[in-house]
């Protein structure tokens, strides 16, 4: 570990919002109460795929403390979506006015006087469906026979992608082994603790204010502009603290959008809290695949070809399923490099809940194919697995061609780091075993479906006569730190302390426009911008300081720890706060204000960097019953430069058990299109109990392009655990694991499976 | 059912509530109170969201009736604090970075503070399984263990609780 040369990066700092969150006093959507705040409750389609009739709420506008009913004949029906670049992708009306497509569709919605009332009501809508031919599967609805789910797509294609680069059957020909392999990987809940929620309250002067629980403020702004027929400039979006998010929470939902119609018919507040179940069944979820993947390598291990065919269950809608399928594919070939690569995508429509983002955004499907075929060519092989990895990785440099330029990569080092931590466990006692996975991810996506005509990130420093430091960034803080890391990076930039800044963020009033809390953008892309509007406002005092400073110009001025001095003589100085209002004087009263602002160019179509990570987990395994237990596990990752050291730990841990849950736990079963298990009692996620100690090991690399050299943290280490497990499975056993996520009867399946096998040999 | 006046003290103050029996203890803090740091986050008491102590006894307040807590004291996170002065809890979670989105924090201080009560000098399998029933999406957890351990440990000791 290197001298940490800066002050504030890289130390022990408190978050923000710490006092806030352990006190009781953050104020979450799901809290908010206004005067005069109605309740909302959305009525949602019992059938996978059926017509809409006919309506009849005249019952329960009768209910006493029944203030409205609305559906979609209420609403000017746009479909939607974030992909506004592409309109036949923006394809989902909030409220549906003809057809539904998935059970837990909304269909109406109430406002009351109480929660209980807006739900009485909805057993009192008599809604008339006549019900189509449903299909459920990716494979069974692009048969020809298959029901139309979507009008002109046809065989229910709903986007497909293609990459391919080299000459992949040229490539495949010098291959001294070929393996292919057919995957189904699942789809996952975001599963936030703070369901959706939204209060909407709309004024007679025409301006409407909306409290949702939000990963991006903008884009509700935008989108909620659109299907509302209002300006984004009487849109008000307020999200201070947010429950989680977690790729789930970036589109517009139920919650808003149909408490934002009650709101402009009623003139009232009304608020919609979703229920546990109705955020399971009635929200997106991570997009399942099936995955096809043939590779060829050498003998000796290198890698010579990859060809990767893959469907995914999209569900009813696009949502960000498009972006899905895409990163997919890209992911899939990292971090490797490949002579000929080619990946075709299909994602296709079903009468099932629809897919989208979930953190990782493609990626885990793709590392658990890919990273566990690559375990087994080594055994098939007999070549060392980390080796074989390690031989074949990206470099710093290193061209993915046509696709991206890696810049800084520290892979190498991470082998290194498991490559000791598996030499120093020495033998594992029976049933024990290691498995490792590699995995990239991207440092913020260079993805502008939404046509923003605004900066991908923006910000604001003021700074007040006392020193104090106002910062306003677009950037969205759902729990992941980035008003954390805002601060550190302005304290840091402009050479005072933490505590100075306050961070205003979560509200499109008096914020900057940012795209919001996807992708990993926040640290790479909003950090510049805040660097960049601190080193603004910095050198306007600087320019004061110059100015009074009586040294020979040859000297260099700087701010630290609220110091003004000359660089090369620190001892001589005098305090910030007095530069301050020097220089607020000398300005004619004006505060001091700086501007940032970051659009990525000619950084490639994906990302302006990646992160490199390698994790290794020891699993136990009962034979008997094929149960997992999880018992050690360390992460190696390449962040760049740490900046909230604090903060890093915790969303590696964090990223850990929520891939960890989707390698073996979080399963969600749909009959005939009903989820089965929409509750937390048949829905498992990672408890304390079954999570391992986390050993992180920081590679440190400089990224040119990330604020003080930092890049992504937190989402990428998402994409290698699931099969991280399958490949301990497989030392342990010997089985592979082709299904995500890993249950017990699979492995018990598996396993009397391969002694059938070995039975008929003898 | 008819509305009946129940009296319930919360984090030592005595309030009047005119409620209806089937209120739960978590609305009746949350929404006729109006202390909101309690949280729910399921219906099927699965979560530990909306955790309080009732007595020195961690409850998950979406589980029993306003009225059955009638007579207890009731502890919710906004009584940890004293006069503005944080608990050593609080402190340790401050320290250890044991919360993101903080949505589960209130639950799982009420959790762990119950835990030390009743067991002050827990292993770290001990605390693991004390805080089981809530559940962090955020966290994986071990941050909050260590921030536990580190107050068994006696690290935040002389500061009140």
């Amino acid at each position: 570990m290197t001298m940490n040369k800066y002050s504030i990066i890289n130390t022990h700092v408190h978050n923000v919002d710490g006092i806030a969150k352990v006190t009781g006093r953050a104020t979450y959507t799901f809290d908010v109460k206004l005067p005069g705040m109605l309740y909302g409750k959305i009525l949602r389609s019992p059938h996978p795929h059926a017509k809409i009739l006919s309506f009849d709420y005249s019952k329960a506008l009768q209910l006493p403390g029944v203030m409205e009913v609305v559906t979609g004949k209420d609403t000017l029906g746009v479909k939607q979506g974030i992909w506004r670049r592409f309109q036949d992708l923006c394809d989902e009306q909030m409220l549906t006015v003809e057809k539904v497509r998935y059970i837990g569709e909304p269909v109406a919605a109430v406002a009351g006087l109480t929660e209980e009332i807006a739900e009485q009501a909805l057993d009192l809508i008599d809604v008339e469906y006549e019900v189509l031919p449903a299909v459920f599967e990716p494979l069974d609805a692009i048969k020809k026979e298959a029901p139309e789910i979507h009008e002109g797509f046809e065989r229910n294609i709903n986007v497909t992608r293609h990459i391919e680069w080299g000459d992949v059957d040229a490539a495949f020909e010098e291959a001294d082994y070929i393996r292919e392999d057919w995957f189904r990987v699942g789809g996952q809940a975001h599963m936030c603790m703070e369901t959706r929620a939204a209060v909407s309250s709309y004024s007679p002067d025409g301006k409407l204010t909306v409290y949702s629980s939000t990963q991006a403020p903008y884009y509700m702004q935008g989108l909620l502009a659109g299907v509302l027929g209002l300006k984004e400039g009487n849109i008000r979006v307020i999200s201070h603290y947010v429950g989680g998010g977690f790729g789930g929470k970036f589109e517009l939902d139920g919650a808003i959008f149909c408490s934002a119609v009650l709101s402009m018919k009623l003139h009232r507040p009304v608020k919609i809290v979703f229920s546990r179940e109705e955020d399971f069944t009635a929200t997106k979820r991570r997009t399942p695949m099936s995955y096809y993947v043939r590779t060829g390598v050498k003998k000796d291990g290198t890698f010579c070809a990859r060809e990767a065919k893959v469907f995914t269950n999209g569900g009813a809608y696009t949502g960000m399923g498009a972006t899905a399928l895409y990163l997919t594919g890209f992911f899939h070939s990292f971090p490797y490099r490949w002579k000929g690569y080619r990946y075709d995508g299909y994602r296709v429509y079903t009468n099932t809940l629809p897919s989208t983002s979930m953190r990782g955004f493609g990626a885990p499907q793709a590392m658990f194919c890919s990273e566990q075929q690559i375990e087994w060519i080594a055994a098939d092989l007999g070549l060392d697995p980390i080796e074989i990895r390690r031989k074949n990785a990206h470099y710093p440099g290193y061209e993915v061609p046509g696709q991206a330029t890696i810049v800084s990569c520290g892979i190498d080092q991470c082998f290194d780091v498991i490559q000791k931590w598996i030499k120093d466990k020495g033998k594992l006692p029976k049933n024990r075993a290691i498995g490792i996975s590699a995995a990239g991810f991207m440092s913020g996506g260079i993805f502008n479906w939404f046509d923003t005509p605004y900066s991908f990130s923006s910000a604001v420093v003021t700074i007040n006569y006392d020193g104090t430091v106002e910062l306003y960034v677009g950037a969205q803080d759902i729990g992941q730190g980035s008003n954390t890391t805002m601060a550190i990076i302005c304290a840091e930039t402009l050479g005072v302390k933490v505590e100075d800044i306050k961070v205003h963020s979560g509200d499109t009033e008096h914020c900057p426009a940012d795209l919001g809390a996807w992708g990993s953008r926040q640290t790479l892309m909003a950090g510049n911008a805040v660097k960049m509007a601190a080193e603004d406002a910095k050198k306007q005092l600087l320019e004061v300081a110059y100015a009074q400073s009586g040294f020979n110009i040859v000297y260099d001025l700087d701010i630290k720890n609220r110091w003004v001095h000359a660089i090369d003589r620190p001892e001589r100085g005098y305090d910030y706060a007095d530069l301050v209002k020097k220089a607020i004087r000398g300005k004619d009263g004006q505060r001091i204000m700086g501007r940032g602002y970051y659009t990525p160019h000619r950084k490639g179509m994906i990302s302006p960097a990646y992160s490199y990570m390698l994790q290794g987990v020891e699993v136990e395994i009962d034979k008997e019953t094929g149960k997992i237990k999880l018992i050690d596990s360390l992460t190696a990752h390449d962040c760049g430069q740490p900046i909230n050291r604090l903060g890093l730990i915790g969303q590696l841990e964090g990223a850990f058990s929520m891939a960890a849950g989707y390698g073996y736990l979080e399963y969600m079963p749909f009959e005939d299109g009903k989820l089965m298990n929409p509750n937390l009692v048949d829905y498992k996620v990672i408890r304390a109990t079954e999570m391992p100690e986390v050993s992180v090991a920081e590679i440190d690399t400089y990224e040119p392009e990330g604020p003080y050299g930092a890049k992504e943290a937190g989402e990428g280490l998402t994409n290698p655990t699931a099969a991280a497990i399958g490949n301990a499975i497989f030392h342990s056993l010997g089985v592979q694991m082709k299904e995500c996520p890993i249950r017990p009867e699979m492995i018990v399946n598996a396993l009397k499976e391969k002694e059938a096998k070995e039975r008929e040999k003898k | 059912m008819e509305k009946r006046l129940l009296k319930l003290n919360v984090n030592g103050q005595e309030y009047e509530l005119y409620i209806n029996p089937k209120t739960l203890l978590v609305e009746a803090i949350r929404d006729h109170i109006g202390l909101t740091g309690t949280k729910r986050a399921c219906e099927t008491v699965s979560c530990g969201a909306c955790t309080v102590m009732i007595d020195d006894m961690a409850v998950k307040s979406c589980s029993l009736l306003a009225v059955q807590a009638e007579g207890r004291h009731v502890r919710t996170v906004e009584g940890l604090e004293t006069n503005g002065k944080l608990a050593p809890l609080q402190k340790s979670f401050l320290d250890h970075g044991s919360y993101q989105c903080g949505f589960c924090t209130p639950g799982m201080l009420m959790t762990s503070e119950a835990l030390l009560r009743e067991n002050p000098a827990p292993t770290r399998e001990e605390i693991r399984e004390g805080i089981e029933g809530n559940i962090c999406r955020c966290t994986g957890y071990n941050s909050i263990v260590r921030a536990v351990e580190a107050v068994a440990k006696g690290n935040y000791k002389g500061e009140s609780s």
